[in-house]
């Protein structure tokens, strides 16, 4: 914050000491169960199942407590794979979306053509439809052509059901620019694709980042079409089904849950943490996705 | 290619408008407009699927999803710009009339496959039997409004979305205005706390509370979950928080409560921010305390925002399937409709069942998404 403002936009009383208890025992409320897991991932495999994890608060200092062998141990044992797997399915999943959402916006935010307000009309009628509705026609189309358990399998249902939101919130965005430079640029001789890919696209960079951003959290912590689509198999699994293999495995993995668990979530923290203005934005958009 | 349609030489008139009008309809505008909304959809599919079987073992796994990245995003890039290099070698006019379909048409094709038909086809699938042969009128809606399973997985959802957004708002709500009174610092710090959980999947949550509820029976050695270890220390016998009917279904809740309770906080934390000072000064000058003005003016100008977050936080918590699946796989009665729908036709392969708890899932909260998406719809008029 560089900037200070003369008067203080609110009155903050010397009495507020209940208010900061309350806020101090909610956020540590929240915040234990995290911590436990990840002092937890830290520490050496026997003692996770022999004592809590805030047996350690006492000697935090006892070098011998700690390890990093969990996590060595759970990319050894899938999550490495499970790792590769994800960022397979996710960056196409939020690329391919955006790509053709941009080209349809554009068209209906810039362009005349019959039965544009219908079929806009149609994209934004179709954020209601939730994606179970979508599980058992399309893995049944799936298992026929024998394309489950493909990255691409995965990619298109990812854009199929991100694609309402996307269009809508493009045409949106790209439909309040204003017409002089679309027309400007039309005079200098740009043709449709000229002006989408050199003017547009640059412009709508925020909108754009919001929702690849929200697509890119949904898509990494999603569950169940990855489940679906892509499937158990030890090679193609992502790191949301190799974690709830894991945890299906109850107390015998206990040990390696912690490490595992925060392996999946270093990605979307970090993404979370780097870009929260951008998520923010995006996660109200999200209210309305079926 | 072997011969261009209707040739034009490139230099022949100044008439070249870039933006030319289109010119409407007859037959090959059609069909030409058609083919260029489906063609890139199918050659992208196929393409996909070709590298995909092409894949080997032998290539190293780094090199698989660098490939599987670049051609995925490379593809599609390459294939709109290529339908726009084929409708520039149509006559201008022509061009000019189809291409508006080769940019709104892959989205619509896909949209159709992935949502359009299955929506329409899980409604069939919904009145024939498990294995999708005959048809059985509603049969399937008579066992999940009759059998006792099923009525159960209705009755725990209709919990789930009582509770979950009730809690999230009101701690989201409590949360926000009292971090709104503290220092800067301290806010930020405290807001992210809590809002952090946010960027954690449901799976990942379920394991992080898997630790909290872990339970060991007595004599089975030290407690290694909290709420177990803190009973001990108070006395109680160790409890298994899953196994408890009816409240391992709480227990579940929780997860989620501590998941979404961020995303209504800071909502409704910029929410507060945004009523107006003044109003807020009135009111304190008329000598109101700071509970009534909460009560009597921040309240009421934030009322709107609440409901878009409470019906927001309700249809996420309608569909929750993860955090059950992966906690009880939907034991000791903590089936929720969801769930089930997905036990039914992924476990117990009954297509028919599995559909009409689907198109429960869809029609029950239909009319909370419709006002949802009209007022998203007025908002970003206004933005």
């Amino acid at each position: 914050m560089t900037t200070k403002t003369a008067v203080p936009s609110k009155v903050r009383q010397s009495s507020s000491w209940p208010i900061y208890l309350t806020i101090g025992v909610v956020s540590t409320l929240w915040a234990i169960p995290a911590v436990g897991l990840l002092i937890n991932s830290f520490r050496e495999p026997r003692s996770i199942r022999a004592a809590g994890w805030w047996t350690v608060l006492g000697n935090l200092f006892d070098s011998t407590a700690w390890t990093l062998g969990n996590y060595t141990r759970v990319l050894d044992e899938g999550f490495g794979n499970a790792f590769a797997n994800t960022v397979a399915v996710s960056v196409p999943s939020v690329v391919i979306p955006i790509t053709i959402a941009a080209f349809a916006a554009y068209a209906f935010a810039w362009m005349d053509f019959p039965g544009r307000s219908l079929l806009f009309a149609l994209v934004v009628g179709l954020m209601v439809v939730p994606l179970q509705m979508a599980l058992i026609p399309i893995l049944r189309i799936y298992t026929t052509i024998g394309v489950t358990g493909t990255y691409p399998a995965v990619w298109l249902a990812h854009a199929g059901f991100g694609l309402p939101l996307a269009v809508y919130l493009l045409r949106n965005y790209m439909g309040s620019l204003p017409s002089s430079i679309i027309e400007s640029a039309s005079i200098d001789g740009a043709d449709h694709f000229a002006i989408f890919w050199r003017l547009i696209v640059p412009l709508s960079v925020p909108v754009l980042a919001s929702f690849a951003i929200f697509q890119f959290l949904w898509v990494w912590n999603d569950y169940l079409v990855a489940l679906v689509f892509l499937g158990i198999e030890p090679d193609s699994r992502v790191l949301t089904v190799e974690l709830a293999d894991l945890a299906g495995r109850g107390e015998g993995a206990l040990n390696l849950m912690p490490a595992a668990a925060f392996v999946t979530m270093i990605l979307p923290l970090t993404v979370f943490f780097g870009l929260q203005r951008f998520f923010v934005r995006g996660m109200t958009a999200g209210s309305v996705k079926g | 290619m072997t011969t261009p349609p209707i040739f034009k030489d490139e230099d022949e008139g100044i008439d070249v408008a870039p933006l030319a009008e289109p010119q409407s309809g007859g037959p090959l505008t059609w069909l030409l407009r058609i083919a260029s909304a489906f063609v890139l959809p199918i050659v992208v599919a196929v393409f996909f699927f070709a590298f995909d079987f092409l894949k080997r073992d032998d290539v190293s796994k780094s090199v698989q999803v660098v490939l599987a990245v670049v051609i995925g995003i490379g593809g599609v890039w390459a294939m709109y710009w290529g339908m726009d290099r084929m409708i520039n070698l149509l006559p201008d006019r022509l061009g000019a009339s189809v291409r508006p379909f080769a940019f709104v048409g892959p989205a619509m094709v896909i949209l159709s496959f992935y949502l359009i038909y299955p929506a329409i086809n899980t409604t069939i699938l919904s009145f024939k039997d498990g294995r999708s042969q005959n048809w059985i009128g509603f049969d399937n809606y008579g066992r999940i409004f009759t059998e006792s399973q099923y009525l159960i997985s209705i009755r725990n959802s209709l919990i789930w979305v009582i509770v979950v957004p009730g809690l999230a708002v009101v701690i989201g709500l409590g949360f926000a205005t009292m971090a709104d009174k503290i220092s800067a610092r301290a806010e930020s710090v405290s807001k992210s706390v809590i809002f952090l959980p946010m960027a954690i999947s449901f799976v990942g949550a379920s394991v992080v509370w898997t630790f909290v509820y872990a339970f060991r029976p007595e004599g089975f050695g030290d407690q290694i979950g909290i709420l177990n270890a803190i009973g001990g220390v108070a006395g109680v016998d160790p409890i298994n928080w899953l196994a408890q009917k009816p409240w391992n279904n709480l227990m579940l809740m929780v997860i989620l409560v501590w998941l979404q309770t961020g995303f209504s906080m800071v909502i409704l934390s910029s929410a507060i921010k945004g009523v107006p000072d003044v109003l807020l000064e009135a009111a304190r000058i008329d000598g109101a305390t700071e509970w009534q003005a909460f009560w009597k003016v921040v309240f009421p100008s934030i009322l709107s925002t609440i409901v878009v977050v409470w019906t927001t936080v309700l249809i996420t918590v309608w569909k929750v399937f993860d955090i059950v699946w992966v906690m009880t796989g939907g034991r000791d009665g903590t089936q929720v409709v969801a769930q089930q729908m997905v036990q039914e036709f992924f476990t117990n392969r009954n297509n028919g069942v599995g559909a009409a708890l689907a198109v429960l899932l869809f029609v029950a909260v239909l009319p909370i998404l419709v006002i949802n998406i009209r007022r998203f719809r007025a908002e970003e008029a206004v933005r």
